[in-house]
């Protein structure tokens, strides 16, 4: 071990400060990016990619059909119609398959909303491609104006076979005060 | 001088015999009445499995305890100064220490392969027969039954106890904070799965007698199973710290036959029709305060008062936005306060029942604005 | 220092700029007494609403203020800053060392503890009430939906990290410098051991506290969204790193409590400690075990199985270490010479009852059990099995162990005991019923509950009453002891106490070991 003073205490003590300096960094620069890399790669909390996923050439597994199932929440406060256009479909993995959401402000004034996407099983998740989604960017709508939201998803033929069913569900939440109105890319 | 812990000892242990005769007594009583004092067998498989688990280990503990105090008992009754003994001076014996930290570790991992197989067990969740979509809400839990045709059936469930029982000026019904004006029906023997979520903070789902528990996080969805092989009532309650309410929240979980599951369903649905026809329909002032003074009790007033005076919501009697534009006043209803507490409610109630309300808020309390609100008031307001 | 003809300075300056490490230890002790009288106020309040079904005496918010302070004051404010007196008091003397290696950090260590805990305290009457949200606050409860007093609750937690940390730098220095020539690390006092241990601890994780609650700050204030979906974050990281801080810390609190018995239990045996090397190790097993089980607070929020498995063994694994050390104390007993005045009194009842909250903490550590005991009564109980019945027993053991020494007069035996055991019983009587209305279904957290948890409610209420008055008793007591106990002047006080502590004068002078004692190279530790 090197030592940074000749004075023993003043060394241990510059060490330690160190240390602890160190922790505190390694709260924002290691666990918090370790996290997001860990949930990201294992999708392990649920969460799938924030960016559009390239497709790949492969077949379609014909052999398995798995059911997805659609569910629209919104969050604490926020008021718009928000739902699926269809609930749930039957998907062969490798396919690429088609939806809508619908939204509706109700309000005079103009919002934007933010859609965050959670797959049950939570392991599911890295096997959940979306080449299109209305979650990958902010949703402005003006007061009193609906749309409909496309997503477009492929199931991967690596998903785990004892895995039948996945439920995707979306949280809409109000961003308004966030973005200031502004459309932006997540 | 000399405290006479020997005898104390003595008495001491006849209590804590008590006590371990009460607790196996009532473990093995377990199941029927409403028990005391130890986990509730349930009835699920599940369950089952989770309180063999946990009556394993604690009679492990038990008898692990037994050994070691009474070790230590007896030698606080034989190796006493006072008895003349010279102490002993041993110190150390490595034989010794790796005994005694290689032996807990096999009772450990014997304890470790059945959690295993239980946990696995609980992780399975796949092939269930239908879903129900689970939402906490500060301080009331939403269930929506997840169907193919898109016609979920879905209602918010808040706790029936009345603010008197509770502030003590009535007596306390058998289920006091057990019980909800909208129960969660399931039909036995079949496998549900559950998905949680949360509208603002995290709650958690907890049924002790189908041994789910489950955290509802506001953005992300849960997902666990039950099958309940008997029918019966079951009570639960939230289980996560999420705000002033947090204790007044409970769960009631119905298992019916699977043919009165099916009639409840339909009755579900029929009154979804039935709230759709009432929209159209025009109430007398009488049908609409008496209809909003129900819905009044039940959503506005932990918040804002039984007599409109306010608490943690403001106050309704004389305020501006109840004695003020119908505009205003159903906005407030209907889309919230956002950044307060004062949630959207145009969500949580129907429209008939929004229309019953607000009109109740204007005349009651003194407010006396005579105006009334109809149904399709609301829709027409929420269509913009 | 030379020369010392001086005592130590008068009045109110003495205590505000004090460097020595026997008044700041002294302060330190005063201090956690007061916090735990007013942590158990807090508590006395919430017993006593939950004396009975239906709401009596405090709205349900105020309720949830008075849990989240009870929690608080206790961890940070009553146990912690307890046990850093006792060390700030005994390691020097235990080592042969003049005073601490930074003594006018350590001054500033324990100065800046009572302002956090005043305006902590404050926020009481602030608009929108004191935090609310459990001394776990997670996020988003303690974030979006906290009210503003939430701001002072974190500028109150950074600075008492501060205290602990600068604290734990000075306690490691210390010790890794400052011991009598001859006082090799397998010589010292197990207490000081601990100590060191504990104090490695805290500098690796009181920053990562102070990462969670700024991380807190930064989403409240700053528009970031560590915790909050709506901007990809989530609140379940927050958890994560709330609990690699809070799985050590619990260990922090009971890491010295095991040293000071591992002192007190071989005293009245007049028998060494049984297996010193072993306690050591035992100890650091602990220690490092304590980085990777945190997860096992958070079984219910959806882990995938694996880590679930991973945290419910790793888990599991401590019992081991735990288990050794319960089996050396009792060893250390066995064919002893036993002698059970007050502080061998509470270390037993250490013993007895902080090995009954291991065996509960054994069984919430198995994952599928835990489903039906996570944020239920039994987990109350089991962390007041280990924190009051642990660490208070043993912190309360040290101050009757060792009062004598550091005022020079004897505390009174009989009210000693009585003091013991109406504790014993009265602890007893609170928190045994707990895991019956815990295992019965009754979750924590709550100001009201349902009629079948009534009657041990009660019983519990009234036995916190019970173990409230008698720290009346024990105050009592200390003060009639410093003010007019009967004076002694024996250095050694109990005849089997070994340590250099107890070779100097009773009681101890202003200043000791200013020249290095010599530590005898065949005497084996103490």
């Amino acid at each position: 071990m090197f030592r940074v003073s000749a004075n023993p205490v003043i060394d241990t003590v510059t060490k330690l400060v160190t240390v602890a300096i160190g922790m505190f960094a390694f709260v924002f620069v290691v666990m918090v990016p370790l996290y997001d890399v860990l949930c990201d790669a294992l999708g392990i909390n649920g969460k799938t990619s924030g960016q559009a996923y390239t497709a790949i050439q492969a077949g379609v597994d014909e052999s398995r059909e798995i059911t997805i199932q659609f569910v629209a929440t919104n969050n604490d406060g926020m008021p718009w119609e928000f739902r699926p256009s269809v609930t749930a479909m039957k998907v062969n993995p490798g396919a690429s398959n088609d939806t809508v959401f619908l939204a509706r402000n109700p309000l005079p004034k103009d919002m934007v909303a933010q859609a965050i996407p959670s797959v049950s099983p939570s392991r599911a998740a890295e096997y959940f491609h979306k080449t299109e989604c209305f979650c990958f960017n902010n949703q402005p709508l003006e007061g009193g104006g609906s749309v409909e939201m496309p997503l477009q998803f492929i199931i991967d033929q690596d998903l785990p076979s004892d895995i039948r069913t996945i439920t995707l569900s979306y949280t809409m939440f109000d961003i308004t005060d966030m973005t200031n109105g502004a459309v932006a890319a997540r | 001088m000399c405290f006479e812990a020997k005898r104390l000892a003595k008495l001491a242990l006849g209590p804590v015999l008590m006590l371990m005769s009460l607790v196996s007594t009532a473990a093995l009583a377990a199941g029927e009445a409403v028990n005391e004092i130890n986990m509730p067998r349930g009835v699920t498989e599940v369950g089952n499995n989770i309180f063999d688990l946990h009556m394993t280990i604690f009679w492990i503990c038990v008898i692990i305890g037994v050994v070691v105090f009474g070790v230590m008992f007896y030698s606080i009754i034989y190796h006493r100064k006072s008895r003349g003994v010279t102490p002993s001076q041993f110190h150390e014996s490595t034989k010794v220490e790796i005994a005694w930290t290689v032996v807990p570790f096999f009772i450990l991992i014997g304890m470790a392969v059945p959690a295993t197989s239980t946990l696995i067990e609980i992780y399975d969740v796949e092939d269930a027969e239908m879903d129900i979509l689970i939402t906490g809400y500060q301080w009331k839990w939403k269930y929506e039954y997840l169907s193919d045709d898109g016609e979920n059936v879905s209602f918010f469930s808040n706790l029936r106890t009345s603010q008197g029982e509770i502030y003590n000026a009535s007596d306390k019904g058998e289920h006091y904070l057990l019980e909800v004006d909208e129960p969660v029906v399931i039909p036995v023997d079949t496998k549900v799965r559950l998905l949680v979520t949360a509208n603002d903070v995290i709650h958690a789902w907890w049924v002790p007698e189908l041994a789910v528990k489950k955290d509802a996080i506001p953005g992300f969805i849960n997902e666990t199973w039950t099958l309940a092989t008997e029918e019966g009532i079951y009570r639960g309650q939230c289980a996560e710290l999420c705000g002033k309410d947090h204790g007044f929240m409970p769960i009631v979980v119905n298992v019916v036959s699977k043919e009165e599951y099916g009639q409840w369903l339909d009755t579900k649905k029929s009154e979804a029709a039935e709230i759709r026809d009432l929209m159209a329909q025009t109430f007398t002032m009488d049908e609409l305060m008496d209809r909003g003074k129900a819905v009044y009790e039940r959503n506005c007033l932990a918040c804002h008062g039984g007599n409109g005076e306010g608490g943690v919501g403001t106050p309704i009697a004389g305020s501006a936005i109840a004695t003020g534009q119908l505009g205003g006043h159903l906005e407030i209803g209907i889309n919230g306060v956002p950044g307060t507490a004062m949630q959207a409610f145009g969500g949580q109630i129907n429209d008939v029942e929004m229309a019953a309300v607000i009109t109740y808020q204007r005349n009651a309390f003194g407010n006396n604005m005579g105006d009334m609100v109809q149904p399709i008031d609301v829709f027409n307001y929420k269509k913009g | 220092m030379g020369d010392h003809h001086h005592g130590p300075a008068k009045g109110l300056s003495r205590w505000l700029f004090t460097t020595n490490h026997k008044d700041i230890g002294t302060m330190y002790l005063w201090f956690s007494f007061a916090m735990f009288i007013l942590g158990g106020a807090f508590a006395m309040i919430i017993r006593a609403e939950l004396f009975q079904p239906g709401m009596q005496l405090v709205e349900p918010a105020f309720f949830n203020q008075m849990t989240t302070l009870h929690g608080l004051v206790m961890v940070f404010g009553a146990i912690m800053p307890s046990f850093v007196g006792l060390a700030n008091w005994m390691i020097p003397m235990m080592i042969g060392a003049p005073d601490m290696a930074l003594p006018r950090m350590n001054n500033w260590s324990f100065w800046i503890l009572p302002p956090a805990f005043l305006l902590l305290a404050s926020s009481l009457f602030m608009e929108g009430g004191a935090p609310a949200f459990g001394w776990t606050f997670y996020a988003p409860l303690s974030t979006t939906y906290a009210p503003p007093s939430v701001t002072y609750f974190i500028f109150s937690v950074h600075v008492l990290g501060l205290s602990s940390i600068m604290g734990s730098i000075n306690i490691i220095a210390t010790v890794m410098n400052m011991r009598a020539p001859g006082m090799t690390y397998m010589k010292m006092p197990l207490f000081v051991w601990t100590w060191l241990i504990t104090a490695f601890l805290l500098v690796a994780v009181m920053p990562v506290l102070a990462g969670a609650v700024t991380m807190m700050l930064m989403d409240i204030h700053f528009g970031t969204s560590f915790f909050s979906a709506a901007g990809g974050g989530d609140p379940v990281l927050f958890q994560h790193i709330f609990w690699f801080f809070g799985h050590p810390e619990v260990y922090i609190i009971i890491l010295p409590a095991f040293g000071v018995v591992s002192q007190i239990i071989p005293a009245f045996s007049r028998k060494p400690l049984f297996g010193y090397d072993s306690m050591v190790y035992a100890t650091a097993s602990i220690a490092f075990l304590s980085f990777i089980v945190w997860a096992h607070h958070m079984y219910t929020v959806g882990m995938p199985i694996a880590g679930e498995l991973f945290f419910m063994y790793a888990t599991m694994l401590i019992a081991v270490p735990t288990g050794v050390k319960v089996f050396n104390w009792i060893t250390t007993m066995w064919r002893g010479a036993l002698t059970f005045e007050t502080p061998m009194l509470f270390s037993i009842g250490f013993l007895v009852l902080f090995t009954i909250g291991g065996f509960t903490g054994l069984m919430l550590s198995i994952a599928p059990a835990d489903f039906q005991y996570h944020d239920s009564y039994f987990v109350v109980a089991h962390f007041h099995y280990v924190m009051v019945a642990g660490a208070v027993f043993s912190m309360t053991a040290a101050v009757y162990y060792w009062l004598p020494k550091w005022c020079g007069r004897m505390y009174n035996e009989t009210m000693g005991k009585t003091h013991f055991w109406i504790s014993f019983i009265g602890f007893n009587v609170t928190f045994f019923p707990q895991h019956f209305v815990g295992l019965a279904g009754m979750p924590r957290r709550i100001p009201d509950y349902a009629l079948q948890f009534a009657d041990f409610n009660m019983m519990s209420s009234i036995g916190a009453f019970i173990y409230g008055a008698s720290q009346i008793l024990f105050l009592y007591n200390v003060i009639a002891t410093i003010v007019a106990g009967k004076p002694i002047s024996d250095e050694k006080v109990w005849d089997g106490a070994e340590g250099l502590e107890w070779t100097v004068a009773t009681p101890a002078p202003y200043h000791t070991f200013e020249t290095p004692p010599k530590i005898d190279p065949t005497h084996a530790h103490s």
